[in-house]
C-alpha cells in the first residue's frame, strides 16, 4: 500500500545523523572524562604514565597499583553506575509515560536503604572500620549489600505485582512506589531510633552512595547486569516508542503493552537494585539525565536510551572525579555532589521546560 | 471478504455492552459505523482489533481468527487510528514510522522511511515532518495517527472518530484519501463517525448500532429518516444533495 512516490528525506536523514552524531560526541568525552579521572586525585599521574599503564606499556609500580587497584574501578563503576542508573530512569519515564519515573520517585532506593538499615541493626553487620584509604567500611558488606538488594527486588516485585492486579496502569505503577517509598522510610526511621551510635553511624555511612567501594569482583557483576539491561532495553526500542504513543496505540502496533511494562520496570529495578546495593543511593542521575537529553535530542527511545545511559556516565564520571577534588586530600562520596547539582540542575529543566 | 463477524457478543464486568453483531466487510469497502453515544462504536472496533477479546462469536480477517493470532500478526493485518492521541518530544516523521513496527525487527530499512515518506507526501504534512508532535494541533495530531495506521499496509483499517479533531477542509482530505486507499489498494476500513453527513457522503455501508445490537446495516442511499429517529430518538427529514443524503433536524 505505496501511497505516493516517497523517497529517502534528505532532512531526516540529517537529523538522524545529528543524533549519532551527539550520542559519538558524549562517548569521546567519556574517554577523555576516564582518562582525567584515573589521573586525577590525592596523587597526580602525569596522563602519558595513565596510558602507558592502562596499555600495559610499563611504568612505575607505584603508578600501575593506583591505577589498577583503585582509579580504574573507581571510573569504571562511575561509568557502569551512571550509565545504568540513567538508562535506568529513562526506561522508567517511558513505560510509564511520567517525568517522574525514577528508581528514587518510585521507592526503590528507599527499600535498598531500608534493606542496608535492617542488615546493621538486625543481621548484625554494621560495625565500621577505617581503611587505609580514608574510607569506612562495613565489617560483614556482603550481607549488607545482599540485604538491600533483596529489600529492593522486593519493592519492586510489590509495585509489579500491584500494577498487574490493576492492569499495569502507570499511575497504580507510580502510586504504589511512592507509597512503598514512604513506608520503606518509615521503616528506615523506626531502625534508626533504636539503634546504637555505631549502628547509627553504619546506617547513615551505607546511604552516602560512593563508587569507590567496588572492588573488581562487584565491578564485573555490575558491568554484566547493567549491559544485558541495557541490551535488553536496546531491543525494545519500537515497543517503548509505541507504548509512549499511548497504550491502545501500542496494542493497535502489535505491541503487548503489559509485558513490556511489566519487564522494562523488572528489569529498570534490577539494575537499579544491583546498583545500589553495592554502591549505596546516588540520586537525580536516574531523573535527571533522560531529562537533559530529552531536550538535546527529543524523546525517540532509539536515541534517547543510548544518550542517556553515555550522559549518565559522563555525569557521574565527573562528578565523582570533582568530589575528590573538592577537599581533597578528603574524599567526599558522589551522591553528595550529585544530589547538591541535581537538585538545581532539574529546577532549570522546569524552567526552561515551560512554555515549550 | 476481508472482515466477517458472526454473533459476537462482549461483555463488561458481567454487563452487555455488545450482542449478536454480525456484519462482513467486503474489498474495497469503507463502512460507518454510527449511534448515539456510548453504544458500544469504540468497543466494537476494539473487539474486532483484539485489544478487547469477545465473550463469544467469530472474527475473521481474510479468513483468519482474530483472537489466535499473535499480537504482531494482528497489526500486519489491522491498522488501528485510536480516539485519543497522546503527544510526546517525537518528531511527526518517527511518530508515523512507528506505524512500520508490525513489520520492523531491529532497525527500519531504506523502504521503511520511504513509506513513510510517501504518506506524508499524500497528507501534505512535508512541513511537519520535523516538528514535535507535542507542538502540534489537535487536528495536525489526528493526520500523523491516520498516516500512522496508513503505512501499516493493513488489509483492513479500523478508525476511531478519525475526523473528530479536523477542520471541514482537513476531514475532506483525509476521507478522500483513505477512500482513494481502499479502492486502489482493494483493503477495507470501518470508522466511527459522529458527523451523519460526512458518513454518508463517504461510506459504503452505514452500521446504525442500538442497544448493543445492530439496529440497520443499510447503503447511504437507502436511509430513512424511521432508521435515525429510531436510533437517536429524534425526528428528522432526509434531504439528497448531489446524489447523498443530508440530514436536518425537525
Amino acid at each position: 500500500m505505496h501511497l505516493a512516490s516517497g523517497t529517502l528525506n534528505r532532512d531526516y536523514a540529517r537529523y538522524t545523523r545529528r543524533k549519532i552524531a551527539l550520542i559519538a560526541s558524549g562517548l569521546l568525552l567519556l574517554g577523555l572524562a576516564a582518562l582525567y579521572g584515573i589521573a586525577t586525585g590525592a596523587a597526580r599521574i602525569p596522563l602519558a604514565d595513565v596510558i602507558r599503564s592502562l596499555a600495559g606499556a610499563g611504568t612505575s609500580r607505584r603508578f600501575d597499583m593506583i591505577v589498577w587497584q583503585i582509579r580504574l574501578p573507581q571510573v569504571l563503576a562511575a561509568v557502569v553506575a551512571g550509565a545504568g542508573l540513567a538508562v535506568s530512569g529513562a526506561v522508567m519515564q517511558s513505560i510509564l509515560r511520567n517525568p517522574l519515573g525514577s528508581p528514587f520517585t518510585l521507592g526503590i532506593s528507599h527499600a535498598a536503604a531500608f534493606g542496608a538499615a535492617f542488615a546493621v541493626m538486625i543481621l548484625d553487620s554494621g560495625t565500621m572500620t577505617s581503611t587505609s584509604l580514608g574510607a569506612v567500611a562495613m565489617t560483614n558488606p556482603l550481607v549488607t549489600t545482599a540485604s538491600a538488594f533483596a529489600f529492593s527486588m522486593l519493592a519492586s516485585l510489590f509495585i509489579v505485582a500491584v500494577s498487574r492486579m490493576r492492569g499495569a496502569k502507570p499511575e497504580t505503577m507510580i502510586l504504589a512506589g511512592v507509597a512503598l517509598g514512604a513506608l520503606f522510610t518509615a521503616g528506615t526511621m523506626f531502625l534508626q531510633f533504636f539503634a546504637d551510635d555505631v549502628q547509627l553511624a553504619a546506617m547513615v555511612f551505607w546511604t552516602f552512595g560512593d563508587v569507590a567501594r567496588a572492588s573488581w569482583g562487584e565491578l564485573s557483576l555490575l558491568a554484566s547486569v547493567t549491559l544485558a539491561a541495557t541490551l535488553y532495553f536496546l531491543l525494545n526500542v519500537w515497543n517503548y516508542n509505541a507504548v509512549d504513543a499511548g497504550d491502545e496505540t501500542a496494542r493497535g502496533l502489535g505491541v503487548r503493552v503489559t509485558r513490556i511494562r511489566l519487564w522494562g520496570m523488572l528489569t529498570a529495578s534490577l539494575v537499579t537494585a544491583v546498583i545500589v546495593s553495592f554502591l549505596g543511593i546516588i540520586g537525580f542521575v536516574g531523573l535527571v539525565c533522560p531529562h537533559m537529553v530529552r531536550r538535546l535530542i527529543g524523546g525517540d527511545n532509539r536515541f534517547l536510551l543510548p544518550a542517556s545511559a553515555v550522559l549518565g556516565a559522563v555525569l557521574l564520571l565527573m562528578s565523582d572525579t570533582a568530589a575528590r577534588l573538592i577537599l581533597a586530600p578528603h574524599l567526599l562520596p558522589v551522591s553528595i555532589l550529585t544530589a547538591f547539582m541535581g537538585a538545581p540542575v532539574f529546577m532549570v529543566l522546569i524552567m526552561k521546560g515551560r512554555g515549550t | 471478504m476481508i472482515l466477517r463477524i458472526d454473533g459476537m457478543r462482549f461483555s463488561y464486568n458481567g454487563h452487555p455492552v455488545l450482542h449478536d453483531v454480525t456484519f462482513e466487510v467486503g474489498q474495497g469497502d469503507l463502512v460507518a459505523v454510527l449511534g448515539p453515544n456510548g453504544v458500544g462504536k469504540s468497543t466494537l472496533l476494539r473487539c474486532i482489533n483484539g485489544i478487547l477479546k469477545p465473550s463469544s462469536g467469530v472474527i475473521l480477517v481474510e479468513d483468519e481468527t482474530v483472537l489466535k493470532l499473535e499480537a504482531m500478526a494482528v497489526a500486519r493485518r489491522i491498522g488501528y487510528v485510536a480516539q485519543h492521541q497522546t503527544t510526546g518530544k517525537i518528531t511527526a516523521f518517527d511518530a508515523i514510522l512507528m506505524g512500520r513496527r508490525p513489520h520492523i525487527r531491529l532497525r527500519a530499512a531504506a523502504e521503511d522511511l520511504q513509506i513513510v515518506d510517501g504518506a506524508i507526501k499524500s497528507l501534505h504534512m512535508e512541513k511537519l515532518a520535523l516538528r514535535h508532535i507535542d507542538r502540534m494541533s489537535g487536528g495536525e495530531l489526528q493526520k500523523v495517527a491516520v498516516a500512522r495506521a496508513l503505512v501499516q499496509e493493513p488489509r483492513l483499517l479500523l478508525m476511531d472518530e478519525p475526523t473528530s479533531s479536523l477542520d471541514l477542509k482537513n476531514q475532506v482530505e483525509i476521507l478522500q484519501l483513505i477512500r482513494r486507499v481502499v479502492r486502489e489498494h482493494a483493503v477495507a476500513a470501518v470508522m466511527t463517525l459522529h458527523d451523519l453527513t460526512t458518513a454518508f457522503r463517504y461510506a459504503d455501508q452505514c452500521l446504525f448500532l442500538k442497544n448493543g445490537g445492530i439496529h440497520a446495516a443499510v447503503a447511504p442511499q437507502e436511509i430513512t429518516a424511521d432508521i435515525i429517529k429510531d436510533v437517536y430518538g429524534l425526528p428528522v427529514d432526509i434531504h439528497h444533495h448531489n446524489g447523498f443524503p443530508v440530514v436536518i433536524p425537525k
